[in-house]
């Protein structure tokens, strides 16, 4: 009996040490000092008739007596199925050389192109490592390495936290380098260099005249400062402020363009070319209240480029406390973006070849939602486990563009519909 | 577009310095605040799948962490 009842004291002691403390401003996911904690989930991610994504994470935290925390992650991702080019429907059957620039794929009349060669397996590792130092302060260094078939990107980063205010104010600023590399299946195309270039030897699929040899690579740059403010004893907020700077291979070598006729006939189909380089700011404000029958967490962004791309975010997650360790959460996200500059459903074989190009309806105009939830339970050996279902859908939108002749019968904006099932287990 | 956004920055920064001092909790009304789910970063994971599926899909990604590259993303 005397055994058993020390430690609870002990904890007891402890915990109350802790409030006393106030830790940090900002409560953060600390598991006991020396043990590890095991955050696993299996991710699957549905289009209809395009893509199917199915990922594995692996994310292991240990906090140290310094009150260091390491986190390591490694995820597995294979991805296979359809992806749409940019190319547009046209009412007659249509073939199409693949990327690698052996063999062919037809599309039916009426029906938006989809390239369905993709397949790659992803993996990743990361490693982050919390460090305080002096009073109040913290720093965060960490880094990323991601590897598929055709594609290397290479990140560092690192942080530096200061507490204020009894650690109700946590001033925060970051810096991180990414270097992505990627090695096309085929070489990489010239932009807006026609796909059916015949080579010499009058090959009717082949792609060679159309190429650059060797990999392409971008650098990203970014910076982040931020603000976190304890509000009361519910309520605590975050404002972020994001600088993103690329350079580099920003074009996607796999995307096309339809060039038509006045009548909305396919004239030629085109590589897509995007501009070099790209500078997006961002905000970002986040809010979490919490109160006795569950917590609340409402975020929005608002992102600016000079590619002319502005998107509005708003994220928001209700965690239902059902008792017993049980919860719901209602997630619920609306994404809306305005198009890029460069930005043509198609291009006019009338009007003089543009610079930058692309029809990738992810530069596009387009609106977005998430709906769903999450259901988990924590168990008394301190294991947890959650189901999450969700449905995600696209809907591109005409940014303002004619369509010509029998252009005006195709869905030239196609919404994208998918579902997201997700099981975690924490130990 | 730039000058606004530099203004609203400074307006951000300028409410939160001021303000903050009048703001908060004592170290002992730090109960709901110190819950698990309470972190800004709670369900890391969901966190991390949903980014890169978003980053995948949409035009933006990044803001409440680095925005970065890493994947193909077909």
């Amino acid at each position: 009996m005397q055994l058993s009842k020390t430690p609870k004291i002990t904890a007891a002691l402890a915990a109350a040490t802790c409030s006393l403390l106030g830790q940090q401003a900002v409560a953060q996911e600390t598991p006991d000092p020396d043990a590890w904690k095991f955050d696993t989930a299996i991710l699957y991610y549905g289009e209809t008739d395009r893509v199917q994504l199915t990922e594995a994470v692996l994310q292991a935290t240990k906090s140290f007596s310094d009150d260091s925390i390491f986190t390591g992650k490694l995820v597995v991702d294979a991805l296979t199925g359809a992806s749409a080019t940019g190319a547009v429907a046209q009412p007659y059957v249509q073939t199409y050389s693949r990327p690698s620039g052996k063999g062919a794929y037809t599309i039916g009349a009426n029906e938006t192109p989809l390239d369905d060669t993709f397949r790659d397996t992803r993996v990743q590792a990361s490693a982050n490592w919390q460090q305080p130092f002096a009073t109040d302060y913290r720093y965060n260094v960490g880094g990323n390495i991601s590897k598929e078939y055709d594609y290397l990107s290479l990140g560092l980063s690192g942080s530096v936290e200061r507490d204020f205010n009894q650690r109700n104010t946590t001033v925060s600023g970051g810096l991180s380098y990414q270097f992505d590399s990627i090695d096309p299946v085929g070489g990489a195309p010239i932009g807006l260099a026609s796909m059916n270039d015949y080579n010499n030897e009058g090959e009717l699929f082949g792609n060679e005249g159309t190429r650059l040899g060797g990999s392409q690579s971008k650098d990203t740059i970014d910076v982040l400062v931020g603000v976190t403010q304890v509000i009361n004893r519910n309520l605590l907020m975050q404002f972020n402020y994001g600088l993103s700077q690329v350079d580099g291979y920003l074009t996607d070598p796999y995307k096309l363009l339809s060039v038509v006729d006045g009548s909305g006939y396919t004239q030629d189909v085109v590589y897509e070319n995007r501009p070099d380089s790209r500078t997006r700011h961002t905000l970002y404000w986040q809010t979490k209240y919490a109160s006795d029958f569950g917590i609340a967490d409402v975020s929005y962004r608002f992102a600016t480029d000079d590619w002319e791309i502005d998107s509005h975010t708003i994220d928001s997650r209700f965690r239902y406390m059902l008792g017993d360790g049980s919860y719901i959460q209602p997630h619920f996200r609306y994404y809306q973006q305005s198009a890029a500059d460069f930005y043509r459903p198609f291009l006019n074989q009338a009007d003089a070849l543009p610079m930058y190009a692309s029809a990738d309806y992810r530069v596009g105009e387009m609106t977005a939602y998430t709906v769903g939830f999450k259901y988990g339970q924590k168990m008394d050996n301190g294991q947890e486990w959650a189901f999450r279902l969700e449905y995600y859908q696209q809907d591109p939108k005409n940014a303002g563009f004619d369509a010509p002749g029998v252009l005006q019968d195709q869905d030239l904006y196609p919404s994208v519909k998918a579902i997201i099932a997700q099981v975690n287990y924490s130990f | 577009m730039k000058q606004k956004l530099l203004k609203l920055i400074a307006l951000g920064a300028i409410v939160s310095l001021t303000g903050c001092a009048n703001l908060g909790v004592k170290p002992w009304e730090r109960d709901q605040l110190a819950k698990e789910e309470m972190a800004l970063n709670a369900d890391s994971v969901d966190l991390g799948l949903d980014d890169h599926i978003y980053f995948s899909k949409e035009a933006t990604s990044g803001g409440r962490s680095f925005a970065g590259g890493g994947c193909g993303c077909n």
